[in-house]
């Protein structure tokens, strides 16, 4: 490994993180604003013009605040816990094609950190490691509200990881690699949602409960559970949960958009090239994520929260059965096409 | 039997069809309900900047008012005191000395005056028990203090100043006793 590459990609990584991080910020700002705006109300415009530094504002106010452990707590898995979440929302988007390549000081940059054959299998295995930083918060909290909050997130990752990931196979199916770039290459005509519509339905509403976002935000329900596996947690460890579920919540629009609309694909593609089309990739993939993030806010500020029993009933007798007929009839149209029958 | 305000409702319970089960078509109706009100005009009326404007007949502070010639109307009656259902309001009357004539209207006046202003109620009662016209209920506000004395509001701080006079034309209660 030469030199060169290894700055390119600490610059990248660098970036992204910075990217990521200041994305999830901003999105406390957006989700505040959007809020507001549904309910008829301004929203936060106090700090800057159009309350433009609320997010710097909460971040100084959570540093600030007083870091409690509780007496009876896990005192070192009471640290690690938002330590794992934010960690594992933060290294996900390392294996995300962000744009087309880009030339630059006589070097071709993929705008991605690493380009790993199995980067969907990657995906999977560190969404499913980030329900840990739940659970072991709800656990070290030593509160019945927490471990309740926990138990729900752990319960509900593992009945929706599955129809998610039947809905991503669907998708490996039809591009033939688990590699995201493949994936993303191969829709650079046609993009897989006119293929896959019933998977990516499955796969929104799936990740929407892998997010805890409303309308499965049973881990953190207030009205139930006082605030869920984060009731113990004050300070910047509350601060990181929170902005880790924004974090990952970044990172899986850009996998819906990766996987269903393209990634980076615009139409007119053609007609660019070189350094001109690398921006512009870029421009339509944040497009595409600023869309889906807009829409998952959108929901949560439309629709009440599920009970328990409808979202385990929905998971397992209606999402997973759905996927896996979707997945054998994808199946069935690939074989007939490729002529084995 | 047969509903006389016409308002009963007969619930119904009967299985959801399969297209209220698939809860999608609602989800988007819901959704295009919150789109809507997103571009709707904000309710919010931005405090410190702007003011909600107050209804003419608001019930705030007292003021104990003064006559054309700037004397006291109060004539230390009692009578805001036995209409008031907090017991807010507490006076002593004096008779009017030779020489005070520009101070009080009528020959009594009350020597001291006192609303406690965290028992009062601001129902008005007060104000329409007063046959002398002599106090009201304006659409100023009481302020917050750190100290419980300080809500006992006295005639300092009740009776209007001469150089200010408070505005009370708007006051369902005034010109119902004619200038005697």
């Amino acid at each position: 490994m030469d030199t060169a590459l290894l700055i390119e990609k600490s610059i990248l990584v660098i970036l992204l993180f910075l990217v990521s991080l200041g994305a999830a910020a901003y999105m406390t700002y957006f989700e505040r604003k959007l809020a507001a705006w549904i309910q008829d109300r301004v929203g936060p415009d106090r700090a800057g013009p159009f309350g433009i530094l609320q997010p710097i504002a909460d971040g100084v106010k959570m540093f600030l605040k007083e870091d409690f452990i509780p007496a009876k707590a896990d005192k070192w898995l009471f640290i690690i816990g938002p330590g794992i979440a934010m960690f594992t929302a933060l290294i996900t988007s390392a294996v995300i094609p962000w744009g087309p390549k880009l030339h630059l000081f006589g070097r071709d940059i993929v705008l991605q950190v690493a380009d790993i054959n199995i980067g969907i299998l990657y995906v999977f295995g560190v969404i499913s490691i980030g329900v840990y930083g739940i659970m072991i918060g709800g656990w070290a909290s030593n509160n019945k509200y927490s471990l309740y909050g926990a138990i729900r997130a752990s319960s509900q990752m593992i009945s929706y990881e599955l129809a998610m990931g039947v809905s991503a196979i669907t998708i490996v199916l039809l591009s033939g690699s688990l590699s995201l770039n493949a994936i993303v290459e191969g829709q650079s005509a046609v993009w897989n949602i006119v293929y896959q519509p019933v998977a990516f339905l499955i796969f929104f509403i799936c990740a929407l409960a892998e997010l805890n976002r409303a309308p499965f935000d049973l881990p953190e329900c207030e009205s139930e559970l006082v605030g869920g596996y984060h009731t113990e947690y004050s300070s910047m460890k509350l601060g990181l949960y929170l902005f880790a579920e924004y974090t990952s919540m970044f990172v899986s629009s850009a996998i819906m958009a990766i996987l269903f609309f393209g990634g980076y694909n615009f139409p007119g593609m053609s007609h660019f090239s070189g350094n001109t089309l690398a921006i512009l990739g870029i421009a339509a993939f944040a497009t595409k994520i600023f869309i889906f993030i807009f829409v998952i806010m959108w929901i949560r500020w439309t629709i009440p929260r599920f009970r328990f029993d409808q979202l385990m009933h929905l998971g397992w007798k209606s999402l997973l059965p759905l996927s896996l007929i979707n997945l054998l009839v994808t199946g069935l149209v690939i074989a007939y096409k490729n002529g084995w029958f | 039997m047969e509903s006389l305000t016409n308002r009963k409702k007969v619930v119904s319970d009967k299985p959801m069809t399969l297209w209220e089960k698939i809860y999608l078509p609602a989800i988007i109706s819901g959704m295009i309900t919150t789109l809507r009100h997103m571009f709707r005009k904000r309710k919010t009326i931005k405090y410190p900047e702007e003011t909600r404007e107050f209804a003419p007949v608001y019930r705030g502070q007292h003021v104990l008012k003064r006559d054309e010639q700037g004397r006291e109307n109060c004539t230390a009656c009692g009578l805001c005191a036995v209409a008031c259902p907090a017991e807010a309001i507490t006076m002593t009357a004096a008779e009017r000395e030779r020489g005070e004539e520009h101070l009080y209207r009528e020959e009594k006046y009350a020597a001291t005056y006192e609303i406690n202003m965290l028992r009062c109620i601001f129902c008005g009662l007060c104000e329409e028990a007063c046959p002398k016209e002599a106090i009201f209920l304006t659409d100023r506000l009481v302020p917050t203090y750190f100290e419980r004395d300080n809500f006992t509001y006295g005639k300092d701080k009740l009776v209007e100043s001469l150089e200010q006079r408070i505005d009370i034309t708007k006051r369902q209660h005034t010109g119902k006793r004619t200038q005697l």
